[in-house]
């Protein structure tokens, strides 16, 4: 018997590139694409992990802190914790998946600590397992990725996924920015974790998440669901990156004359928040946090204060302006559709991890930002690594596969026109950023938009494969523009408010539209409506 | 965004080149350089990652400011994020004092 090799092998390529043979390739090295390498290395897969900024401090979870969704196995508590955000996400979560998940991100959390991860430790002396410092974490992840044998690519963007004959996911190439050359890996089974869309918007930690692996998931035949989820906007110092939506629970809102702005809140009174920034300048100051509040805040989230203590402001007693800025599907809950337990997608051998899957199915339609999706991260991740590593054990012999790029836009000769990166990048987030076109949806608005971006999209198909300083920047435009079209054809798709996609022109939830949107499509994008598990034997029954 | 690498500080090792999620800094033949200032993402990362201090990140997202570095090295601003969250050895103490769950009433 021989000794498997745990390690990917590099294997000879031509100048200017190098190129891996591996069992599971795992594109993006936040927590999901991690814990995805790690997961797979432990079935002893050879794996190698492809990250488009560095692993351990890209992603929106390396720059941040987040709630996790730990919740001790008690029957009563785990009941309380499924049953917290049902109705808020319009009744579309899956009890059976959000089960799964509550046990997996357990079990993995306390695997956390073993490792480690300093958990803080309350008054009782219980190790207290619900938030997670992002830098801390991901510099942890980052050590456990490499000490399971994985082989990480940093500053290496995936331009594109490779097919084999019969179209099962077999590898991807791309750049490695640092080195100036071109990387392939072949692998049997692909995870994308690439996170989700926030369209550049800088909210914090996120302008490396533009959709990338979704145009990719989408070129292979992939499909996507819940994208009308797709508009959370997060609140931050006008001036800054610092999103932490959570801390202005303790703020109050004002307009520049110093009135209060009427329904203004961080949870439940953010659209209030919103309609003012349309018509001026918004201000808050975090007056409501007294006694040790304060100086929780400061210890829990040092980054929080960066913006105030480098520019002389004291948030508890200084008014200072707001914006809300674009979280896209990064804490919406629309991504690739997951059609089995081992977040298998709809092509064969592709998975989907973290924010690049949909969490529709523990978060329904309303936001997975901070505990949701850390949870879904550490176990979407878990799931689909041992998937890939499975999928790719039973594939057989793989010598003599004959393998195609699937890339599109940006990466095929045209010689029509130049692709422009930043000029579409820019017209992409003219569409999203509005509030009053995606947070306040509407018919026409949507239809006005979807006109728009479909044109963008003809005139990019069109246009020359963009130059090798620029490739990268064109398919993240590219995949932005996808993105947007996929939101918004779902958007138009589902015909009333839930959740936080709200329909000016359907203020109400519709319990016949109990259903999820399926999305797909590049040159043609398409919808379709699948059934809620629990409204299809409801349906059955009658 | 990025604004200064403190030469007197810098031992030039790289580290911030290799840290940088959005790759905004050039190896050099000596110190790294702030190469593309545009690409920056506000994520202060890369000051967490500077064993000595030598990185600032100015907090506004959008527009490139002027910075006073003799201003940042007296106010003992270089490096305030990383004694804040934990990663020097007089403040490791503080790697465990997250009080979200006091916050958050977990």
């Amino acid at each position: 018997m021989t000794v498997r090799p745990t390690r990917a092998d590099r294997v000879s390529a031509p100048a200017g590139s190098v190129e891996f043979d591996a069992d599971v390739l795992v594109i993006g090295g936040g927590p999901a694409g991690a814990w995805a390498a790690i997961s797979a290395a432990e079935q002893g897969a050879r794996v190698v992990l492809a990250e488009k900024g560095f692993c351990g401090t890209s992603g929106a979870t390396a720059a941040a802190g987040t709630g996790v969704w730990y919740v001790d196995p008690e029957p009563a508590l785990r009941e309380a914790a499924m049953a917290n955000r049902e109705k808020l996400g319009g009744h579309l979560q899956d009890r059976r998946w959000m089960a799964s998940v509550l046990d997996r991100t357990y079990e993995q959390s306390n695997r956390l600590a073993d490792w480690g991860y300093p958990y803080p430790v309350d008054d009782n002396g219980k190790s207290q397992r619900n938030s997670l410092q992002g830098p801390e974490y991901m510099r942890l992840m980052r050590k456990r990725t490499k000490q399971a044998g994985v082989t990480i690519l940093d500053h290496s963007p995936a331009l594109e996924l490779l097919v084999d004959e019969k179209g099962a996911a077999a590898g991807a190439s791309g750049l490695r920015r640092q080195k100036h050359d071109r990387w392939t890996v072949r692998a049997k089974a692909v995870v994308i974790a690439t996170g989700g869309c926030a369209f550049l918007s800088k909210t914090l930690g996120s302008n490396v998440l533009t959709g990338d692996g979704y145009l990719m998931a989408a070129e292979a035949g992939a499909e996507f669901s819940s994208m009308e989820f797709s508009n959370p906007y997060a609140i931050s110092a006008a001036f800054g990156s610092v999103t932490k939506t959570l801390f202005y629970g303790w703020a109050t809102f004002t307009y520049e004359d110093g009135g209060v702005v009427p329904g203004a809140a961080s949870k439940g009174g953010r659209s209030a928040i919103a309609r003012a920034l349309t018509q001026g300048p918004v201000y808050a100051r975090l007056d409501k946090a007294d006694g040790d509040v304060p100086r929780q805040m400061r210890v829990s989230q040092p980054n929080f204060f960066l913006p105030f203590d480098r520019t002389g402001i004291d948030p508890f007693t200084d008014r200072f302006p707001v914006t809300l800025r674009l979280e896209g599907t990064v804490r919406g809950t629309g991504g690739l559709r997951i059609v089995d337990d081992s977040c298998a997608t709809t092509v064969p051998g592709l998975y989907a991890a973290g924010d690049a899957a949909t969490r529709e199915l523990i978060c329904g339609g309303f936001t997975g930002g901070g505990s949701h999706n850390a949870a879904w991260a550490m176990s979407s991740g878990t799931f689909a690594g041992q998937g890939a590593a499975d999928y790719a054990r039973h594939a057989g012999p793989t010598r003599g596969r004959r393998l195609s790029s699937t890339g599109t836009v940006a990466l095929r000769q045209r010689a029509e026109r130049p692709f422009k990166p930043a000029e579409l990048a820019k017209a992409v987030q003219d569409e999203v950023f509005p509030y009053e076109l995606n947070y306040f949806r509407e018919a026409g608005r949507l239809g006005g938009s979807l006109e728009r971006l479909d044109a963008l999209w003809v005139e990019v198909s069109q246009a020359d494969a963009a130059a090798a300083d620029d490739v990268f920047r064109a398919r993240e435009s590219a995949s932005m523009l996808a993105t947007a079209r996929w939101m918004y054809r779902s958007g138009l798709a589902r015909q009333e408010s839930r959740g936080m996609h709200r329909r000016d022109d359907f203020p109400d939830q519709d319990d016949r539209q109990r259903h999820y949107i399926t999305s797909g499509g590049l040159d043609e994008v398409w919808t379709s409506v699948r059934p809620h598990a629990e409204a299809a034997y409801a349906e059955a029954a009658e | 965004m990025i604004e200064v690498i403190d030469a007197q500080r810098c031992t030039s090792c790289d580290i911030c080149v290799n840290v940088c999620p959005t790759n905004v800094f050039d190896k050099t033949d000596g110190f790294p350089v702030i190469a593309r200032q545009d690409d920056c993402q506000t994520c202060f990362l890369c000051e967490l990652y500077c064993p000595e201090d030598a990185l600032f990140v100015s907090p506004f997202a959008d527009i490139p400011q002027n910075v006073d570095l003799e201003a940042l090295r007296q106010n003992a601003l270089l490096g305030s994020y990383r004694r804040a969250v934990g990663w020097t050895e007089e403040t490791k103490h503080h790697r465990d004092i997250d009080r979200s769950y006091l916050l958050f009433g977990h």
